[in-house]
């Protein structure tokens, strides 16, 4: 803007601008876009059209193998609000985000201001805290169905030694539940953490100096200055857990040998609804809805969630 | 100023190409050889078909030809990646392999798969197996390759130590052939031992559904799944045995649990196809006392076994058939059922001696060979499945699994939510 506004040198105000001062121009207004185009155009082929195509997918009789049939209107949403399927799914798929998302960033915080301090061989426990996220999600999982198994797993032998009833991980909904967020929360909380820690290092020291002379603990330290200062980090990792979050798919679909989220539909998601539907059912049409559905529940929530972590900011700007 | 401009060129170059590439990336691939020049040939196959060494052989045999052979760890994954391949008309094998239970869900699509029926080969299987994958008009979607005859596989120590009958011949007149039987002799086992008398409600179903000639779907296309008198009275019975009488172990078929139980005394006996004693020895290593009765409740039964067909998408239609013709020839699938124990459907590899003679050194030596190719014989008659026949059996291996593992519901509120099921999916 500030560079369009400048008038011409005065030296030669009459001459209309030549071809090439005039290229120039367009170069200098043109370029910053050119620079983000290939993202956006990449977006636009791989983002923005088949998200387009779901809405009008959504709204036909549509086979996995013979393509487009006939157009239904709202027939698909209809079916699909309307089956107890769905609904369930919705629930499941927000108790599994509950689970892992709200310990997983308050652990993350935590195990960040703990990796702040002045440890010895400080690399080596940044670097412990994010193998979990290299580790393949199928092997993540291979581990835990040790674990979690109902009969001979690790943790109902560990509870039978101290005389509790074994938990059935697969039968019931919520231990179902709890063991598909402990993995998610395996996988995805040193990844947090390291996104918390780098935002931490850039608190300016002198603020904890001050706290200190003060007479402010460690504890108090972490409360009055550490995550007031965290906020926008503490929104981004908001975010993008929810988006995470509520597209769950890999932890639930091999957490049996099934995949369909159990006979009873106990862990079975939103997105391994959709996948029964598109993939298993053939009707795109259906899972095209179930898309649709699931996009504008995330935008609702990603926006609560972006208006309360926003309120709490500017509560914070008063203090 | 140059720089820019160079920069602005080099961008504006950058984002067209970048275009270019998405536009063009799927095409890469299908650049057709010449029919004489050397060619690959792809073979999607699933579990264990017993082909590695033959595709080797088959290298070898021919110098133009070569062979990839890809494998999906479940029949359910091959499944899905041959139904999105089929309806994005590309990225299918050129021998993509297709189980018995959702073959004729892909005959709906005839056009899609190339016609087979061939002189040469006519006559190579048994009858019902050429049967159930020929269309109405005469179309051959796929070539067969094995089955699965069922016998009872059974732990003769646990039996025995239960004072009941544990060879191999005093056991199967004591199971008998009819279902009340084989739950009567359940009864008396489990009245003299700690284990169970068998795996999984969802594993006997398997055993009964098989024997339906007429399960879930008329050929006429009219879904009888939830009004059929039959389907309810078996999936009674079968939970009846399983909860009431307790005669079910509780395991969900090929769960970790399940895996891990053969390694201690869970249950006495299994129905097992052929291609199941691969998975017993496998998940039973170091337990002994396993051995197989030449019986099997009901009659015959037969569960699983695949086939081979080309789809018509692919660009070496010819050399593809006639490579699914080799593969399935008797002399193949024997060195295959010696491989991995994939029970042949060809007539002419019955009665090899090759087959009749070979013994399972893990089930005590029991002559296998002999009893499957009883209990092939056994087998009269296959079940219609219709095109939702593999839809229709998940969601009631659900409702058995409701009851039989997860105890979520009662025979009565499980079988409500599989007519629900059923309904919602039309």
């Amino acid at each position: 803007m500030k560079a369009r506004g400048r008038p011409l040198p005065p030296q030669r105000p009459a001459t209309p601008p030549t071809l090439r001062q005039r290229l120039t121009a367009a170069n200098r207004r043109c370029t910053p876009y050119l620079y983000i185009s290939p993202f956006f155009l990449l977006f636009l082929i791989t983002g923005l059209f088949p998200l387009l195509f779901t809405g009008w997918v959504a709204v036909h009789r549509w086979d996995l193998i013979m393509g487009q049939g006939e157009f239904v209107g709202l027939d698909n949403f209809r079916r699909v609000l309307g089956s107890p399927d769905f609904w369930k799914s919705t629930r499941n798929t927000f108790s599994i985000f509950l689970l892992s998302s709200v310990p997983q960033v308050i652990l993350a915080i935590t195990i960040a201001a703990l990796l702040n301090f002045n440890l010895r061989g400080r690399t080596f426990w940044r670097m412990g805290v994010l193998l979990p996220y290299v580790v393949a999600p199928v092997a993540v999982v291979l581990i835990f169905s040790n674990l979690f198994a109902d009969r001979f797993g690790v943790i109902n032998s560990l509870l039978d030694l101290v005389g509790i009833a074994p938990v059935r991980w697969h039968s019931e909904v919520l231990p179902s539940h709890l063991a598909i967020a402990t993995m998610v929360n395996f996988r995805w909380t040193g990844y947090n953490t390291l996104i918390f820690l780098a935002a931490m290092q850039a608190i300016p020291r002198d603020l904890y100096e001050a706290a200190a002379v003060d007479g402010a603990n460690r504890v108090r330290q972490f409360f009055s200055v550490t995550v007031p200062m965290l906020r926008p980090t503490i929104i981004f990792v908001v975010i993008t857990s929810t988006i995470g979050g509520l597209q769950i798919f890999d932890e639930p679909r091999l957490y049996d040998q099934y995949g369909r989220g159990g006979a009873d539909g106990q862990w079975r998601t939103l997105t391994i609804h959709l996948y029964e539907l598109g993939w298993t059912q053939s009707d795109f049409g259906r899972a095209s809805a179930v898309a649709v559905l699931l996009f504008l529940l995330i935008v609702a929530i990603g926006l609560v969630n972006f208006t309360i972590t926003r309120r709490i900011a500017t509560a914070g700007g008063h203090r | 100023m140059r720089p820019t401009r160079t920069t602005f060129t080099a961008v504006s170059a950058l984002s067209v190409l970048s275009l270019a590439l998405v536009a063009c990336g799927g095409d890469a691939e299908s650049s057709d050889r010449d029919s004489d020049g050397p060619i690959t040939l792809t073979v999607a196959t699933f579990n264990e078909f017993g082909y590695e060494e033959l595709l080797k052989e088959y290298d070898a045999l021919h110098d133009n030809i070569t062979v990839r052979h890809t494998k999906a760890d479940t029949a359910d994954n091959a499944r899905n990646a041959l139904r999105s391949s089929l309806g994005a008309n590309a990225g299918a094998a050129d021998i993509e392999a297709v189980e018995v239970d959702w073959l004729t869900e892909f005959m709906q699509y005839p056009d899609k798969f190339v016609d087979l029926a061939d002189p040469a080969v006519e006559g190579r299987w048994l009858d019902w197996k050429t049967e159930a994958a020929t269309t109405e008009d005469g179309q051959l979607i796929g070539y067969g390759t094995d089955i699965g005859p069922e016998a009872v596989c059974y732990r003769a120590d646990l039996v025995g130590a239960a004072g009941l009958p544990a060879d191999r011949e005093g056991f199967a007149e004591f199971i008998g052939d009819t279902w009340d039987s084989y739950f009567a002799a359940g009864k008396e086992f489990v009245a003299n031992s700690d284990a169970a008398w068998f795996d999984s409600a969802s594993a006997l179903w398997q055993g009964m559904i098989n024997q339906v000639e007429v399960p879930f779907e008329e050929p006429d296309g009219t879904v009888i799944a939830t009004t059929n008198p039959q389907i309810k009275d078996l999936y009674e019975q079968v939970l009846q045995a399983s909860t009431a009488d307790g005669l079910s172990a509780g395991l969900g078929q090929w769960s970790q649990d399940w895996s891990e139980s053969f390694q201690r005394d869970s249950f006495a006996t299994m129905l097992c196809p052929g291609w199941m004693l691969g998975v017993i020895e496998g998940n039973a290593a170091g337990v002994d006392g396993w051995d197989v009765a030449n019986v099997f409740p009901g009659g015959g039964g037969n569960w699983g076994g695949s086939y081979l067909t080309v789809p018509a998408q692919g660009d070496h239609i010819e050399e593809a058939k006639a490579l699914a013709a080799w593969l399935t020839a008797p002399e193949q699938q024997l060195k295959a059922f010696a491989a991995k124990g994939t029970f042949p459907s060809q007539v002419d590899a019955l009665d090899s001696p090759e087959l009749l003679d070979s013994t399972h050194a893990f089930f005590n030596d029991a002559p296998t060979g002999q009893i499957l190719v009883d209990r092939a014989t056994a087998v009269t008659m296959q079940p219609y499945k219709g095109p939702n026949y593999f839809l229709i059996n998940t969601a009631l291996v659900d409702a058995l699994t409701r009851v039989d593992v997860d105890g979520t519901d009662d025979a009565a509120s499980s079988w409500a939510k599989f007519v629900r099921d059923v309904e919602a999916l039309g």
